[in-house]
């Protein structure tokens, strides 16, 4: 095995203060809980569709229950007690509170509101449980396909034509087929409902959706053979619901980052914080693979110069992983190949941090992202380009690999963009499999001292985060260069404390160990 | 003028060899790599050859074809049209900025709508600039506020007025069925309706624009690839002074 030579003290060092930098953050947000964590709760239970003004059910409730007053004591005792008292299910609860025939209000008997909601939580968990095992089943019975596994993007905005790229690309090679999200869909603070066929730049993330997908890519697994993952974006100001849409729709891969709705969309910094651990809970549980989207800063701050802050943010969103019970395998750290082409040496450094990465997270399911920011017009140069990225991630040993598109600098994929870049990534997977057991770095050689210095300063700026907190680190901008304060951004407005008696049943039957 | 006729190089002067890609909704067989040739054929290609076809699965087939382009354009007839100005450097900038406006000019920026991809924007107008050509944030007579991605042209239009900005700056990256053009136009009128396309420099990047395009669409001035932060603001007072010395001229005769 081809292995860097690097302090393996510094490395446990960095986790340790990445571990003290998460625990603070979530011993902040624990008083508090959201409306998405509740609306999310809502759909766990049960609640779904929209009323005559498309408005979703979960949000109907939501706002009532703000209306009433009644939302800090948490929306699963108050809408499962009604359920009691009215001898229905949950609902046509919600359905009657936003016809306006219901009004809720506090639950009587506490302990008996408190075990129904276990009980009905229970068997939601249940069904969650055999959507996990029903996977497992059918990877088992085709057979895990060899990594790196080859991730393509899809995005008409027409579920129907995703469907039949999505197809065409599993018969082409793809393992992983991601669903792109119509522009501005993290920003909306509800979830779309039904089949969507218009979007921009992507496609609405719907719970129909997802299920039209899910049962186009099962058939398709019978057909070529192999079990094909379904991605969808766990982000936005909807994290916690996507993630409950998810688990239920038996999706594969979540995007899930615990800081890039803060830092890239200009959320708040308390909501983002909430959001992601119930949102990571639920993925958690549901045996979803979360993706990192530490790439993104090498989209605003430089590949070379900024390298040490993707590590670091790695290794916080790994602790913040582990806080919500996600594996090391469900944890798909995002790096990416980005230094600039015109570099002399570009390569090396490029080897560098990825193995560097690959060491530092022995166990994740590492998400490789392809050159974006450096990418032309050229496309000869472009696929020149990626296949080189193709060779990095064959060498470290990549896990979840994002295919490069030669046109990536101008336009969205037409199908022969694709079509090639599988190729282009078969060709290099295929002729390079062995190399990474064949070859060693050299001792004290150039890629091993950059690999130790962006560690040192990876261990450095840890340090710095952990004195003032990590609030007060994103508001000097250190990550991708990009300030937020901690009271600004959207969605701060939906962030409540919770009541004394506050109640979800969720985290115990999700959580290992329980709450 | 002098003609001066060109068509495509291979290896031989006026041999027009060219070659394309493209991929045909059926799948491969001999009729499907006929229908490519006829098609390269009709595109001007003389001699077409498909030197490469394959199944792509799902009803799809892919080609490679080589030919001799029929066509050929007189260089000397081709006018383009560019921004008028003279390209100072940052110093250059920054002196005539405080000579002629006497205060700081105000940028503000944005990839409008749909497109996330702050690329171009950022190379522009971002301190670190782009090889080595510093941003418009390091002139010391510039306010250059950059709004990032996906901002909505409403918002941009609200900021503008707000920071009482002298120029905006909008980038349009990556396209998906030419929602660009739909992004720049919505834009531009939206510009018209406030009543500010007169006192607002408008001024659009990005690789797929032309400075023909941009005037189309309603632009003073549009940078394709291989534009620096300082082509941007050269224009920018360029185009201001024009315009002050312009509105001062139909001021006198109202007077």
């Amino acid at each position: 095995m081809t292995r860097l030579h690097l302090d393996q003290r510094q490395i446990d060092r960095a986790r340790e203060s990445a571990r003290r930098i998460a625990g603070a953050v979530r011993a902040q947000m624990e008083p508090y809980t959201t409306t998405s964590v509740e609306r999310a709760t809502l759909r766990l239970l049960g609640v779904d569709g929209v009323d005559e003004n498309g408005v979703p059910l979960p949000n109907r409730l939501v706002e009532h229950l703000q209306a009433e007053d009644l939302l800090a004591h948490g929306a699963a005792p108050v809408v499962i007690g009604a359920m009691l008292e009215q001898q229905s299910t949950v609902q046509q609860v919600a359905e009657a509170v936003a016809a306006g025939t219901l009004r809720l209000r506090r639950p009587a008997n506490a302990p008996l509101v408190r075990a129904a909601c276990d009980e009905e939580a229970g068997k939601r968990c249940a069904q969650i449980a055999a959507q996990r095992a029903a996977r497992e089943a059918v990877i088992a019975s085709f057979g895990e396909v060899r990594t790196p596994w080859l991730y393509v993007i899809v995005a008409t905005g027409n579920i129907h034509e995703d469907v039949k790229q999505a197809r065409a690309a599993a018969e082409q090679g793809a393992d992983i087929i991601a669903v792109i999200r119509s522009t501005g869909q993290s920003l909306l603070d509800y979830v779309p409902y039904g089949a969507t066929t218009e979007g921009f730049g992507g496609t609405y993330a719907t719970q129909e959706n997802f299920r039209l997908m899910r049962a186009a890519l099962d058939e398709t697994a019978d057909r070529v053979g192999r079990y094909i993952r379904l991605t969808n974006y766990c982000s936005g100001l909807c994290m916690p619901e996507i993630a409950a849409m998810g688990a239920i729709e038996r999706l594969d891969m979540m995007l899930n980052d615990s800081m890039y709705g803060i830092i890239f969309r200009d959320i708040n910094l308390q909501r983002t914080f909430i959001d992601q651990f119930f949102s990571r809970m639920v993925n958690a549980f549901a045996g979803i693979i979360i993706n990192t989207g530490e790439d993104n800063y090498l989209t605003t701050a430089d590949a070379c110069e900024a390298a040490h802050t993707v590590l670091a943010s790695q290794l916080i969103n790994e602790q913040f992983a582990c806080l919500s019970g996600l594996t090391p395998e469900q944890m798909g750290l995002g790096h990416a190949f980005e230094i600039d082409p015109e570099m002399t040496n570009g390569f090396l450094w490029e080897v560098a941090q990825a193995q560097l990465v690959r060491q530092v997270f022995p166990a994740a399911s590492l998400k490789y992202m392809p050159p974006t920011r450096h990418m032309t017009g050229n496309i000869f140069r472009g696929h020149l380009q990626d296949a080189l990225f193709n060779v990095v991630s064959a060498l470290t040993q990549q896990n979840i690999h994002l295919l490069g598109m030669m046109t990536e600098a101008i336009h969205t994929p037409l199908i022969q963009d694709r079509f090639l870049a599988v190729q282009n990534a078969r060709y290099v997977f295929n002729t390079l499999r062995d190399l990474h057991a064949e070859v060693e770095f050299k001792r004290g050689g150039q890629i091993e001292r950059r690999a130790q210095a962006v560690l040192d300063e990876t261990g450095h700026l840890l340090a710095r985060i952990e004195e003032i907190g990590l609030p007060a680190a994103i508001g000097q901008g250190v990550f991708a260069d990009i300030a937020r304060r901690p009271d600004d951004g959207r969605g701060l407005d939906g962030v409540l404390a919770k009541a004394d008696d506050y109640f979800n049943p969720f985290p115990r039957l999700m959580l290992p160990g329980g709450h | 003028m002098a003609e001066q006729w060109l068509k495509p190089y291979g290896d031989t002067l006026d041999d027009g060899r060219v070659q394309l890609s493209f991929t045909l909704p059926v799948a491969l067989d001999e009729q499907a790599r006929e229908a490519a040739r006829q098609l390269a054929a009709m595109m001007g290609l003389d001699e077409a050859a498909v030197v490469h076809a394959e199944d792509m699965g799902q009803g799809f087939s892919f080609y490679i074809v080589y030919g001799q382009c029929r066509h050929r354009v007189d260089l000397a007839a081709i006018k383009v049209s560019r921004p008028d100005y003279a390209r100072l450097d940052k110093d250059g900038v920054d002196r005539l900025i405080s000579e002629k406006m006497g205060r700081k000019m105000v940028v503000v920026g944005a990839c409008i709508e749909s497109d996330a991809h702050t690329v171009g924007i950022d190379a522009i107008m971002n301190m670190k600039g782009y090889n080595g050509h510093k941003g418009l944030e390091s002139y010391h007579q510039m306010r250059a506020i950059n709004l990032g991605a996906q901002v909505d042209s409403e918002d941009l239009v609200v900021r503008a007025i707000e920071e009482k900005a002298d120029v905006i700056l909008v980038s349009q990256v990556v396209t998906q069925k030419n929602i660009h053009l739909d992004n720049l136009t919505r834009l531009a009128d939206l510009l018209e309706a406030e009543g500010l396309r007169e006192r607002v420099i408008l001024i659009v990047g990005g690789p797929r624009i032309s400075h023909e395009l941009a005037k189309e669409l309603g632009y003073d001035a549009g940078f394709g690839s291989k534009t620096y932060a300082e082509d941007v603001a050269s224009f920018a007072i360029h185009e201001w002074i024009k315009r002050t010395a312009r509105q001062k001229g139909v001021h006198h005769v109202g007077n």
